[in-house]
């Protein structure tokens, strides 16, 4: 019983480390300019769709730097044609003009690029590797692209902290994330740090939908998984890039293990046509942490005055 | 020189307080129920009645609930498909199960079914905030719509898992041609929405505003958070509910959960964004808005001349779609319900305006 389990738990952990990568890019963007990013899902989409039908006519690494071009271009018209007209709004204004965004993105995506299903071969090896045989019988089985997404989402973890923690850049974005108009007294040009920002959000947008386009075909369903990378985001807390990585840890095995532990009891209890709670599942389970956190994980501390 | 309030003196508390206390407005308003009663079942063709005039005034009514929510309390909720479920189920289980009963009361049953799953759904906002609140509302719409899709007994044991409603009679009417559909949905939105206007003015309303422009400071001057939130989620909520109703029976007549999604939830939100937050006339607008651009958008190409295919269509509908919506944002962030208004200030002043 603990085998299969402990394969699920580490599949869920996988998927989680994907999730994580989707909101590290809500994450960004919040952080630095508080807006409510609901187009990442979109943007994710694009980048997919993007690489994958540029990877079709050139080589990889070539379709890869003219993608990165391309999102550096996407959140430069994102700043210019509709931030920079919307500043001082509210923040539900700026989420409704990100959900505008979203749609414009999925259409236009998918009028350039085309709306089939693509492939994105990245020529990652495909055969499950076993570990563990000598403790459990079989031993566990785990899929070496999740293992290399894995990595890679590690490795961009660790790049982005060090941009933050280190480079002038990284600075000038956690002053701007911890107070605008201080930032701006100082001399810091919010409108260069929101294309910034935008852009490496475009970037981990580009790397998220690498990994979720090799794993399922980019698709259009692929920017639905924003949805997915929602209760992460308020699990581990809106402003906290590590609170993104842990969520989307606890979301993933949290709901894999829900579906094979949970689930046959839900369904035997009360007479399901089936079980498919990893739809709901996530948000009850961040919901629950909220209801003891309500600033979630990592998030920093509310302080309300009158 | 016409709407000008001059000459118009109040003489009793009564008066001060009317819900309409300008008579021009009065007037208005008299004169568009009576149009839309009388005038426009005169002209009104087939598709004029299901693809604009019914879908506006069910998802009118789903946009209040959604106002009185986050235009009014300030709750920011991404449930409402999920609540429309609640009340297009609960209303087909009464339908089903008591067949006898009037459907007026199917409808109110649908409403306070909701209301119950509102205020329960509406509990965590006593500690989750802002952005938090709105992914925690989606808690609900997944759950819901899960359950909807999953629990036997919700849909009579269909093995599609649509359902689908019979004859609708209302005092031996048979309500089943557009035009009687029309009437229905008219008389529902007519009574809600002025249900609605006064309960926002009063000392509900006047709770709901505090706790959405400062909840600290509002309860600091003694109104229950609990209170005030609690019924803001179960007004919002009843409406929502039944506006899902009156969606399921009237407008779809058999559906599955997937008309309940969350794309439902996006658009009555786009609907009170655009239509003007805390604006009852604002729902309307935005709701007439919101359905009629597809319709436009759709027609475009056909009006231009310009051939393409289905799936090109859809495309570049969901691009105009979401630019004029961003549009929309940069031009009048306030909404419709502040074009309204501010045409009615130069209108007050016209033809001298200093």
């Amino acid at each position: 019983m603990l085998g299969p389990v402990l394969e699920t738990l580490i599949g869920g952990l996988m998927t989680g480390v994907l999730y994580s990568l989707v909101a590290l890019g809500f994450v960004l963007i919040f952080k630095a300019s508080g807006v409510f990013n609901f187009a990442q899902g979109a943007m994710v989409l694009f980048a997919a769709l993007s690489f994958a039908r540029l990877s079709e006519a050139m080589p990889l690494v070539l379709a890869f730097a003219l993608s990165v071009l391309i999102m550096i271009a996407l959140a430069y018209a994102i700043e210019f044609l509709v931030l920079r007209r919307l500043v001082n709004q509210e923040g539900i204004i700026l989420f409704m003009a990100t959900l505008g965004i979203a749609y414009f993105l999925e259409g236009f995506g998918q009028s350039i690029w085309g709306s089939d299903i693509y492939k994105i071969g990245l020529g990652l090896p495909t055969n499950p590797i076993f570990i563990l045989e000598s403790v459990f019988p079989g031993g566990l089985l785990i899929d070496p692209a999740e293992l290399i997404a894995a990595i890679i989402c590690a490795v961009m973890v660790l790049v982005l902290a060090v941009f933050f923690q280190v480079t002038r850049i990284g600075r000038a974005l956690r002053a701007v994330a911890d107070d605008h108009q201080a930032a701006q007294s100082v001399g810091i040009p919010l409108n260069h740090i929101w294309l910034m920002v935008w852009a490496v959000s475009g970037l981990v947008a580009l790397v998220a939908g690498m990994m979720w386009g090799a794993k399922l075909g980019v698709q259009f369903s692929l920017s639905l998984i924003a949805l997915k990378a929602l209760p992460v985001l308020i699990l581990g807390g809106f402003t906290s890039i590590p609170g993104a990585i842990v969520g989307g840890l606890i979301i993933g095995a949290g709901e894999k293990l829900a579906e094979v532990l949970l689930a046959p009891v839900l369904i035997r209890t009360f007479d399901l046509a089936g079980g498919g709670i990893e739809n709901w599942f996530a948000y009850v389970l961040a919901l629950v942490f909220l209801l003891v956190r309500p600033q979630g994980l990592f998030g920093e501390r509310i302080i309300e005055r009158v | 020189m016409l709407y000008r309030e001059v000459g118009q003196f109040k003489t009793s508390y009564g008066a001060d307080q009317a819900i309409f206390p300008i008579a021009q407005d009065r007037w208005f308003v008299f004169a568009l129920i009576a149009f839309a009663f009388l005038a426009v079942p005169l002209f009104a063709g087939q598709y004029l009645y299901t693809e604009v005039l019914i879908p506006v005034l069910i998802l009118s009514i789903a946009a209040i609930g959604l106002n009185i929510l986050t235009g009014y309390c300030g709750q920011l909720s991404l449930g409402s498909g999920g609540f429309m479920a609640v009340g297009a189920y609960a209303a087909y289980n009464l339908a089903l199960r008591l067949p006898q009963t009037n459907i007026i009361l199917v409808f109110l049953f649908a409403g306070f079914m909701a209301m119950l799953v509102g205020i329960l759904f509406g509990l965590p906002s006593l500690r989750i905030k802002g952005f938090y609140l709105a992914v925690a509302t989606l808690a609900a719409q997944f759950f819901l719509e899960w359950a909807f899709a999953r629990v036997k007994w919700f849909t009579n044991y269909a093995p599609s898992g649509s359902v689908a409603v019979g004859r609708i009679e209302l005092f031996g009417i048979t309500i089943d041609t557009p035009a009687k559909i029309y009437i229905f949905v008219l008389a529902m939105t007519v009574v809600l929405a002025l249900g609605a206007k006064n309960l926002v003015r009063g000392r509900m309303g006047r709770m709901w505003m505090a706790m959405r422009d400062m909840d600290i400071a509002a309860e600091i001057i003694g109104i229950r958070p609990l209170h005030a939130k609690l019924s803001a989620f179960a007004v919002s909520s009843f409406y929502i509910g039944v506006a899902g109703a009156l969606w399921g029976f009237l407008r779809l007549g058999s559906w599955e959960p997937l008309a309940f999604d969350v794309n439902r939830s996006f658009q009555v939100l786009f609907m009170i964004i655009i239509g003007g937050l805390g604006s009852i006339l604002g729902s309307f607008l935005g709701a007439s808005f919101i359905v009629l651009l597809p319709i436009f958008l759709n027609q475009l190409p056909t009006w231009l001349g310009i051939a393409m295919s289905t799936a090109t269509i859809s495309h570049i509908e969901f691009m105009l779609f979401g630019a004029i919506i961003v549009l929309f944002l940069i031009a009048e962030p306030h909404g419709l319900a502040r074009l309204w208004a501010i045409a009615k200030e130069k209108l007050r002043l016209w033809p001298f305006p200093y």
